[in-house]
C-alpha cells in the first residue's frame, strides 16, 4: 500500500463525507428545530440533480445549472412544507415516516414521469476537469477537490448563518423552545418554510454536485439518505457540528474500510478469501461504526441527552 | 359486538370467500395473490406485536424477514444439492423443519438486535433498526456463498406432509392456518399479564419500574417474539416465489411491512390484514391502470396519514377500543 494511494483515498473520503455534510445539515436542522423525520430528504437530492442536468442540457451553463439546482430544490421544499410537511410537525414518528415514504413514492414516480426511466449525464465543466497536481506530486482530480472547497465554504456559511445572524439566533431558539419564540413574536410557520427549504437547497446542490460524477436517475436519492441518516445519529440529531464531525468519520470509515480491510484479512487467510470477506465486511463498516457509537453514547456523539 | 369485531369478521370472510371463489372459478392468479396477502399480513402482525404494543417503532424488520428467507433458502439449496450445511448437517425441504429454522434464526436475531437496539430510544432506535437491516443487505449482497446480490432460486416448492404444496389453494390453506395461528396468538398475548405489562410500559415506563417490572425485558421479549413471527413470515414468501434474494433485507422492505400495519391501523388485531390486503389490491388494481402508479399509492398512502388517522380499522370502528 503506497503512500500516495491512502493520500488519495482520504481525499475521496473527504468529497464523500462533504458531500453527506450537505445532506445531513438539511436533515438535522429540520430534526432539530421541527422535531421531524424526513425521508423525503433524498428527493431533494434528486430533484436537484434533475434540474441541474436540465439546465445544464439547455444552456450548457455548468454554473447556471448549480443555481437552477439550488433553486429549483428550495421551490420543491418549500412547497411541500407547506402543502404537507406543516401538518406533520404535531404527528408522532411513525406517521411523519410513513407520510414522508408516501413523498418519495409521488417524487420518484413524478421524475420517472417527467424524465423518463434512463439516466442523464451531467458533464464536469472543460475548467474544473482535469487532474493537479497537489504538494508531494500527487495527481487528484480538479472536480473532486472543487467539491471538498464547496463543501466547507458551504459547512462554514452555515456555522455563520447559526451562530451571528438573527435567523440563525430564531433557528437556534427554535431547538430549544418552539412555544417560547412563538410567543415572543418570531412567525414561527414562516421560520419552518424557510429551514426546510435551505436543507432542500443543500440537499439539491450535493445531488447536482455528485451528479456530475455519477449518473443522474431516479431513485439516486435514497442510499445517500440511508447514510445521511447514519450521519446525522452518529452525530446527534440536531447539531450541526455533529453533522459534519459523523459526515467526514463516515466518509473517510467507508473509502479507508475498502481499502484497509482485504489487507488486513490477507494476514489471517488466503487473498481470495479476504478480499471477500474484507470488501463484505466494508460495506457494512459505516453501520457498525454508528452501532458501536450508539452504544457507547446512545444520543449521537454531540446529541443532547435523551 | 363492536364494530371493530364486525370489520374483523368481514376481513376473515373476505379472505377466506375470495379465494375459494378464485378456486371455483379457476383463478389460480387470484389464489396466489390471496396467498401473497395472508404472507405480508403474518408479517405485519408481527411488527404490530413491535410497534402496536410495545411502542418500538423498528424500521428493520426486513431483517428478521430477510433471515426467515435465507433460513429456507439455504436449509432447501442443501437439500437440493445433497451437500450438508455449513459442513455440520442436512438441508430440508420441508416446511415444519424449516419454519422452526426460521422462527430459530429470526429470534437469535432479534435478540441481539434488540438488546442491542434497546439501548437507544425514540428517532435514535428507528434508526439503529434502519442500521441493522442495511447492515445485514450488504452482508446478503456481499456473500458469495448464496447468490450474492443475484440471490438463490430454489426450483421445487418446500413440501408439507400430507398436501401437495404446489397445489396454489393447498399453499394458501397453510399459510392462512399460519396467520390464524399468529392473530390467535397476538391476541393472547394482548390479553395475558405480560402483554398488559407492556401495554402499560408503553404508556408510562416509570409506573411499571415501580411496581417492580423492569421495562426492557418486556421490551426485548415482545422485540423477539414480534421477528419470531415476521422471520416466519419471511420464509413462506420466500417459498411462495421459490426464490430469495438481497432485496427481502432491503430497507424498502422494512417500509412496507410498517405500511401495511398503519394503514391497517397501529395496535389494532387485524389492522396488518386490513392493511396488506389494501395495499395488494392497489398494487393489483392501480398497476393495471398505469405504468406510474407509484403516484397513486403515495397519493392515497398520504391522504390516509393526514386524513384518516388510526388508519382504516380506526377510521372504520372509531377509536377506544383497540385489542378487542
Amino acid at each position: 500500500m503506497s503512500t500516495i494511494l491512502v493520500i488519495e483515498q482520504v481525499l475521496n473520503g473527504l468529497q464523500f463525507g462533504v458531500m453527506l455534510f450537505l445532506m445531513a445539515a438539511g436533515l438535522t436542522l429540520v430534526f432539530g428545530v421541527m422535531g421531524l423525520i424526513n425521508l423525503a430528504h433524498g428527493s431533494f437530492y434528486m430533484v436537484g440533480a434533475f434540474a441541474a442536468a436540465a439546465v445544464a442540457g439547455a444552456t450548457g451553463s455548468f454554473f447556471l445549472a448549480l443555481i437552477a439546482s439550488l433553486g429549483v430544490a428550495a421551490a420543491a421544499g418549500a412547497l411541500v412544507e407547506m402543502l404537507v410537511i406543516r401538518r406533520l410537525y404535531s404527528r408522532d414518528h411513525l406517521e411523519q415516516v410513513l407520510a414522508t415514504f408516501a413523498l418519495i413514492l409521488i417524487f420518484s414516480e413524478g421524475t420517472r414521469w417527467l424524465f423518463g426511466s434512463f439516466p442523464l449525464y451531467l458533464n464536469i465543466p472543460v475548467y474544473l476537469s482535469g487532474p493537479v497536481t497537489l504538494p508531494g506530486g500527487i495527481q487528484y482530480p480538479l472536480y473532486r477537490l472543487t467539491i471538498i472547497m464547496v463543501g466547507l465554504l458551504v459547512a462554514t456559511g452555515l456555522f455563520l448563518l447559526i451562530t451571528r445572524t438573527r435567523l440563525g439566533i430564531q433557528i437556534r431558539a427554535g431547538q430549544s423552545d418552539r412555544e417560547m419564540i412563538a410567543a415572543l413574536g418570531v412567525d414561527i410557520s414562516k421560520l419552518y418554510t424557510i429551514v426546510f427549504a435551505l436543507g432542500a437547497a443543500l440537499a439539491g446542490l450535493a445531488g447536482a454536485l455528485v451528479g456530475a460524477i455519477q449518473s443522474v436517475q431516479v431513485g439516486m436519492g435514497e442510499p445517500v439518505l440511508i447514510l445521511a441518516f447514519v450521519v446525522i445519529v452518529i452525530g446527534g440529531i440536531g447539531s450541526i457540528k455533529g453533522a459534519l464531525v459523523g459526515a467526514v468519520l463516515v466518509g473517510l470509515t467507508d473509502t479507508l474500510g475498502g481499502l484497509v480491510l482485504p489487507v488486513f484479512f490477507k494476514l489471517f487467510m488466503g487473498a481470495s478469501a479476504a478480499a471477500s470477506v474484507g470488501s463484505s465486511l466494508a460495506s457494512m463498516l459505516i453501520y457498525i461504526l454508528m452501532v458501536a457509537v450508539l452504544i457507547v453514547k446512545p444520543s449521537g456523539l454531540y446529541g443532547a441527552p435523551a | 359486538m363492536t364494530r371493530e369485531t364486525i370489520i374483523n369478521t368481514a376481513l376473515v370472510i373476505g379472505l377466506l370467500m375470495v379465494p375459494l371463489w378464485a378456486w371455483v372459478a379457476d383463478e389460480p392468479f387470484i389464489i396466489t395473490l390471496s396467498t401473497k396477502v395472508a404472507i405480508l399480513a403474518l408479517a405485519g402482525v408481527g411488527l404490530n406485536i413491535a410497534i402496536g404494543m410495545g411502542g418500538m417503532i423498528s424500521f428493520g424488520h426486513a431483517a428478521f424477514f430477510g433471515v426467515g428467507g435465507y433460513a429456507m433458502g439455504i436449509l432447501a439449496s442443501h437439500a437440493q444439492s445433497y451437500t450438508p450445511v455449513f459442513g455440520l448437517f442436512e438441508g430440508s425441504n420441508s416446511m415444519p423443519v424449516i419454519w422452526l429454522a426460521a422462527l430459530a434464526a429470526s429470534g437469535m436475531a432479534a435478540l441481539g438486535i434488540g438488546a442491542l437496539s434497546l439501548r437507544t430510544s425514540g428517532a435514535y432506535f428507528i434508526m439503529i433498526t434502519l442500521a441493522f437491516g442495511q447492515m445485514l443487505f450488504y452482508f446478503a449482497i456481499s456473500w458469495p456463498a448464496y447468490g450474492g446480490e443475484d440471490g438463490l432460486s430454489i426450483y421445487m416448492r418446500n413440501g408439507f406432509p400430507g398436501l401437495n404444496t404446489l397445489v396454489p389453494i393447498q399453499f394458501f390453506a397453510i399459510t392462512c392456518a399460519l396467520l390464524a395461528g399468529a392473530l390467535l396468538f397476538a391476541a393472547r398475548l394482548a390479553k395475558s399479564p405480560f402483554g398488559l405489562a407492556l401495554n402499560a410500559a408503553r404508556q408510562t415506563a416509570e409506573r411499571v419500574e415501580t411496581v417492580g417490572i423492569y421495562p426492557l425485558k418486556l421490551r426485548l421479549s415482545a422485540f423477539v417474539i414480534s421477528g419470531m413471527i415476521t422471520g416466519l413470515a419471511g420464509a413462506l414468501f420466500a417459498d411462495l416465489n421459490r426464490f430469495v434474494s438481497p432485496t427481502m433485507f432491503s430497507w424498502q422492505t422494512s417500509g412496507e411491512i410498517m405500511v401495511f400495519v398503519i394503514l391497517g391501523g397501529v395496535g389494532r388485531l387485524f389492522g396488518p390484514v386490513a392493511g396488506a390486503a389494501l395495499f395488494i389490491m392497489l398494487e393489483h388494481v392501480l398497476g393495471g391502470l398505469s405504468e406510474f402508479w407509484h403516484i397513486y399509492l403515495g397519493l392515497i398512502l398520504l391522504c390516509v396519514v393526514l386524513f384518516a388517522r388510526g388508519g382504516i380499522i380506526g377510521t372504520l370502528a372509531g377509536r377506544g377500543v383497540a385489542h378487542d
